[in-house]
């Protein structure tokens, strides 16, 4: 059990109801996790407090065992809002946290390489960021994201922002990556199509109680389509659970 | 182009009036008019003896000296401010307050403490810049966008690195921006110091052009001076900060 969430709580200051209401879940490694519900039910609250970047009301998260009490590369975040530095090119950004983290300079070209070309920006590397599009800008942060190799990878919206094309290109590409690293994801995202697409698991959060709806497993064998009637199906079910929740 | 054929005619006109108000109809003594060409015997009077040479070479060194201390004095004290709620909420709005002190109102403190020298008009230097530059110290780690902490953070940095690597270069152009200001400042506040003082420099030269009585003198420090800001900020700061924004893609073409 890669991730657990332990009976999480959170409520703000200024509020008289928990956000998020004793939370359990467990993610397995190599697990493909997606978050759905509807705005304002408290799902990026949830990725923030796996991230460290809140702490909990009630409750705990545990990693591999130990509880999460701050920020760290074993749960690197990528934002909806890129979140990459603008004095810095795509190549240096992506060699950001391994920087950090004391690399070998042969290392950091190395895995530098070979994340940039899994997301097709191998050409770009030299680039400033300014003078990139919104969806390589994304790639950018999802390279930058993958070579800290984390034992979670947390993804927070991280295609809304882009135009539907976009997005949906970027989505493949995640799920063929996916399936090239097995790389542990926590992904949230107010697209049931999205979540469909992408999970193994989805966890629907209903906003009134801000607890765990439902979470529903999805067998669909990869590469997945959005048009099969199996996931147009399966898609109507979580919809359904979603907005019953919400009204 | 434009603006050099713009000074010509502005220098022109002046010429013209002090011929038609001094000369023509003597509305004016000669005296109380300073004239372009009376500017340009004057700059070579004290070219000829150095003394526009020497004063203008000690301003600068003091100005650099005093502003090189406001700069250090304020970078701290904006990092403590910004470490720190308590001071924060206590002592920065002290620091805001006594920065709209007009620095010339530091001299007679000065003066009364270090009496006529170098260091009392370096005092002035220090007053009249180290605040404002610590409050844009601060002002300018606040205005850093919170994802790029959030992002270091996330991707492992610890809080060295996260001041050096993220919110140094995040901050950097609001920084520039801010010590350009702080020069600004510390030149005036030297200028206040040196009219006040008798050692030799611009601001002394002055008001020696004052004492007697001569006002192309006056009116050619007084252009030295301009003259002496515009270059600095233009040479440094304006191509510092114009060299950031454009590697940044912040600003359009040049």
């Amino acid at each position: 059990m890669a991730l657990v969430l332990d009976g999480l709580c959170k409520r703000f200051d200024n509020s008289e109801k928990d956000t998020l209401h004793e939370i359990d879940l467990e993610v397995k490694t190599g697990e493909f996790v997606c978050i759905v519900g509807a705005s304002g039910c408290g799902k990026s609250t949830l990725l923030n407090l796996v991230a460290g970047l809140e702490r909990p009301s009630q409750g705990k998260v545990l990693l591999d065992g130990e509880e999460v009490i701050k920020p760290g590369a074993d749960r690197t975040v990528m934002f909806q809002e890129h979140g990459l530095f603008p004095w810095l090119s795509v190549l240096e950004n992506v060699k950001f946290g391994m920087r950090m983290a004391g690399f070998s300079k042969e290392e950091q070209d190395k895995k530098a390489r070979h994340y940039l070309e899994m997301v097709k920006l191998w050409d770009y590397r030299d680039y400033p960021i300014h003078q990139i599009s919104g969806g390589m800008r994304q790639r950018t942060a999802l390279a930058r994201s993958l070579t800290m190799e984390s034992k979670v990878l947390l993804m927070d919206e991280p295609f809304s922002a882009l135009d539907k094309q976009t997005s949906n290109r970027l989505r493949e590409e995640l799920q063929r990556i996916w399936m090239e690293t097995k790389q542990t994801i926590l992904f949230i995202t107010h697209s049931v199509e999205e979540a469909v697409y992408l999970a193994d698991r989805v966890v629907v959060l209903s906003p009134d109680s801000g607890k765990v709806a439902e979470i529903v497993t999805v067998e669909l064998p990869r590469p997945r389509h959005v048009y099969a009637p199996e996931f147009v199906e399966l898609r109507h079910r979580i919809l359904e659970e979603v907005r019953g929740e919400a009204v | 182009m434009g603006f050099l054929l713009f000074l010509i005619l502005l220098v022109a006109a002046w010429q013209g009036i002090y011929w038609l108000g001094v000369d023509i109809l003597q509305l004016w003594k000669p005296y109380a008019m300073p004239s372009p060409l009376g500017v340009a015997e004057s700059f070579l009077d004290l070219c000829q003896d150095g003394r526009l040479l020497e004063a203008t070479g000690n301003s600068l060194l003091r100005g650099i000296g005093g502003y090189a201390i406001a700069l250090v004095i304020g970078v701290l004290l904006g990092l403590l401010i910004h470490q720190s709620k308590y001071l924060q909420k206590n002592l920065k709005p002290l620091v805001l307050g006594i920065q709209t002190l007009p620095s010339v109102c530091w001299v007679p403190f000065s003066i009364l403490w270090f009496g006529l020298t170098t260091q009392a008009i370096l005092f002035v230097v220090v007053m009249g810049a180290a605040f404002s530059v610590a409050i844009s110290v601060d002002n300018a780690i606040k205005n850093v966008q919170p994802i790029y902490t959030k992002a270091a953070l996330t991707l492992g940095a610890n809080k060295k690195q996260l001041y050096l690597y993220v919110i140094l270069p995040a901050c950097l152009p609001e920084l520039v921006a801010g010590m350009k200001q702080g020069w600004s400042f510390a030149w005036r506040a030297l200028m206040a110091g040196e009219v006040m003082t008798t050692s030799v420099g611009l601001g002394q030269t002055l008001i020696m052009g004052r004492d007697l009585a001569d006002i192309n003198q006056v009116m050619l420090v007084m252009l030295v001076i301009v003259l002496v800001g515009i270059i600095i900020d233009k040479c440094i700061f304006s191509v510092a900060e114009r060299r950031i924004l454009r590697k940044r893609g912040l600003t359009g073409g040049n």
